[in-house]
């Protein structure tokens, strides 16, 4: 099993370094260096200017250099775009703020997703299921930037009932946290019910019903157990997918979040924010699919075995 | 059920000439009419089928149904209500919004017939040769894929577009690029389960060529989970790149895309509340019924899915 774990972990950060390299080289082929402005300046002003950001070295010197701040001490390097300020002041600034709101999405899709989903496999071919499944088609296929204006626009202007941008007074926290968790909790939504109506069947079931077991102790000991590990397996893409939604919601909403810097620095064209920004976003995505994984042995006996 | 399965008991239904999941059909009933008469027997995908083709009439006829040129600016006009001349209002510089929303929906289906498109190629190449030649090539080969499947793959798209500036083409070949990993995974499955198979070998055994086995036995038995996958790329594509015009990154002005076009309207809802809602319902119900053809599809093709 150790050995599993630290196959799992090296793959991951070949990964990692598979993002950095292509990152750092697409950055290069970008056409024109990113100080070209209007007005030329002076060559000399050029030529410090080169200097300061090590530009004026070979290729892969540059590039290690990249590799070893990152490695070493976790720096994704300068903006280019604002002087005194670094990649990492950006990630500073923005994750605490993205981190909530992941996690209220989050929390409220787990909530719904789960509750709908399994509503609908214990009434599997009801009007229940039917609605809630409708209902999660619908989750799934409306993108979260025509659910949010539009909740923004009923609850916010025509109701007034909460602020429609935002993330200083709790109720504005709401509206973005309900966007950002529609497409998940329909996911999860459909996820649990396949889950759960695949175990129904299930002969350990029968056995179950056949000791006499009360339904809720079925329910709660032996269906849920089997029945949710595709929506655990779901939750390490959906934090990438959280992620990317959240480029979205945060514009709506004006959240300063990690997003927004990131759609702000791609449309600045500010190359070394933007690049820093997806490696961090890809270290994350990886450390949260790592977990998952990990977490999925400890849950599930077969894969434990399979890892022996 | 895994796909492979159903293609394992189509490709036996196909050598048999026997139907063995359904007896009221006729033993010639070729898989295509089959499937035809279960996707009209579904009602909900048929509806999203005739929906679909009234949309794609109407934004492969848009320049000559539109009533107005897509950016022509009248100051006279601006910011109408609905109404018989404007069915869907104008916007902010008077322009016709019904005209844009059309617009938009060209670019949608053409992005999405275009970068499918290319995730087809690659996807249906990468796959078949590395399922045919087997060995170290199909490790390697499938080890690409594996890696890049935990690329945040949005992400790069996104630095694609910030690189090489915000040309439409690049855009849909980038979307295109990154779609294909499933495609690849599902075409090796499909050509290593069935190269090995009495109909391949029969069909060897009476002296055909290896390009006949390919064409005629091959192929036509990893076409259906082929189409299934390709209907259900395109919603998924038309969502990517609204997505990135919602956030600026893609179809960029006077061009119209029913991402932007609910971008801009969720900027001036306050005002002309139906700059958002028409293209945003556009987009909602294109995806919607795309999403329900699709799952239409898979039923259709894959009769044996829907059980249990």
């Amino acid at each position: 099993m150790l050995r599993y774990v630290v196959q799992r972990l090296g793959g991951s950060l070949l990964v990692l370094w598979v993002i950095v390299t292509l990152a750092f080289f697409l950055m290069r082929l970008a056409p024109g260096g990113p100080f070209d402005l209007e007005r030329t300046l002076p060559l000399d002003v050029q030529k410090n200017i080169a200097h300061k950001y090590h530009l004026d070295e070979p290729l892969l010197t540059q590039y290690l250099r990249y590799i070893s701040d990152i490695a070493m001490h976790g720096d994704l390097g300068p903006s280019y775009k604002y002087a005194d300020r670094s990649v990492n002041d950006f990630i500073a600034d923005g994750l605490p703020i993205t981190l909530q709101l992941g996690t209220l999405a989050l929390t409220f899709a787990l909530v719904f997703g789960l509750t709908f989903g399994i509503v609908a496999a214990l009434r599997h071919n009801t009007a229940w299921d039917y609605v809630a499944m409708g209902l999660a088609i619908a989750g799934v296929s409306i993108p979260n930037f025509v659910v949010g204006p539009l909740l923004q626009y009923l609850f916010g202007l025509k109701l007034g009932w909460v602020p429609i941008a935002g993330w200083d007074t709790p109720s504005a926290v709401l509206l973005p946290s309900l966007t950002l968790g529609v497409v998940y909790a329909a996911s999860i939504a459909r996820l649990a019910r396949g889950g759960m109506l695949e175990v129904l069947g299930q002969d350990y079931i029968r056995t179950a019903r056949a000791k006499g077991l009360r339904e809720r102790v079925i329910i709660v000991r032996h269906m849920l157990r089997g029945g949710l590990l595709p929506v655990i397996s779901y939750l390490g893409p959906a934090v990438a997918f959280l992620l990317s939604g959240s480029l979205v919601v945060e514009k709506i909403f004006n959240i300063p979040g990690l997003g927004r810097h990131f759609v702000q620095s791609a449309l600045n064209r500010d190359y070394t924010v933007t690049l820093g920004m997806v490696i961090f976003f890809s270290g994350l995505i990886l450390a949260c699919n790592l977990c998952v994984d990990l977490l999925y042995l400890l849950i599930d006996p077969r894969v434990r075995e399979a890892t022996r | 059920m895994t796909l492979s399965d159903v293609s394992q008991a189509r490709a036996h239904t196909e050598e048999t000439g026997l139907d063995l999941d359904h007896t009221h059909l006729e033993s010639g009933t070729s898989l295509w009419r089959d499937a035809w008469y279960r996707l009209r027997r579904n009602r909900l995908a048929a509806w999203s089928f005739s929906l679909v083709s009234v949309l794609a009439l109407v934004a492969l006829l848009a320049p000559w149904i539109v009533p107005y040129p897509f950016d022509a600016i009248d100051f006279t006009r601006i910011g109408q209500a609905p109404s018989l001349a404007h069915w869907f209002g104008t916007d902010d510089l008077g322009r016709d919004l019904l005209t844009r929303t059309v617009h938009g929906l060209r670019i949608s289906f053409a992005v999405g017939m275009i970068a499918t498109c290319v995730s087809l190629c690659i996807g249906v190449l990468w796959g078949s040769i590395a399922g045919f030649v087997g060995g170290t090539l199909d490790a390697l080969m499938m080890r690409v894929v594996d890696v890049m499947y935990s690329l945040p793959y949005m992400f790069f798209v996104i630095i694609l577009m910030t690189i090489f500036g915000r040309n439409i083409l690049i855009l849909f070949l980038a979307l295109g690029a990154v779609q294909w990993l499933t495609m690849a995974r599902i075409v090796r499955g499909q050509v290593l389960s069935l190269r090995h198979k009495e109909f391949v070998e029969g069909a060897q055994s009476v002296g055909c060529t290896r390009r006949r086995i390919i064409v005629r036995h091959l192929i036509p038995n990893t076409l259906g989970p082929v189409i299934i996958y390709t209907t259900l790329t395109i919603p998924r594509i038309i969502l990517e790149e609204a997505f990135l015009s919602f956030l600026g990154l893609g179809v960029q002005a006077p061009m119209a895309s029913l991402g932007s076009l609910t971008s801009d309207g969720a900027q001036a809802m306050e005002i002309y509340p139906w700059l958002l809602i028409a293209p945003s319902l556009v987009l909602a119900l294109l995806l919607l019924s795309l999403n329900f053809l699709g799952d239409g599809l898979r039923d259709a093709l894959d009769p044996r899915m829907h059980k249990g």
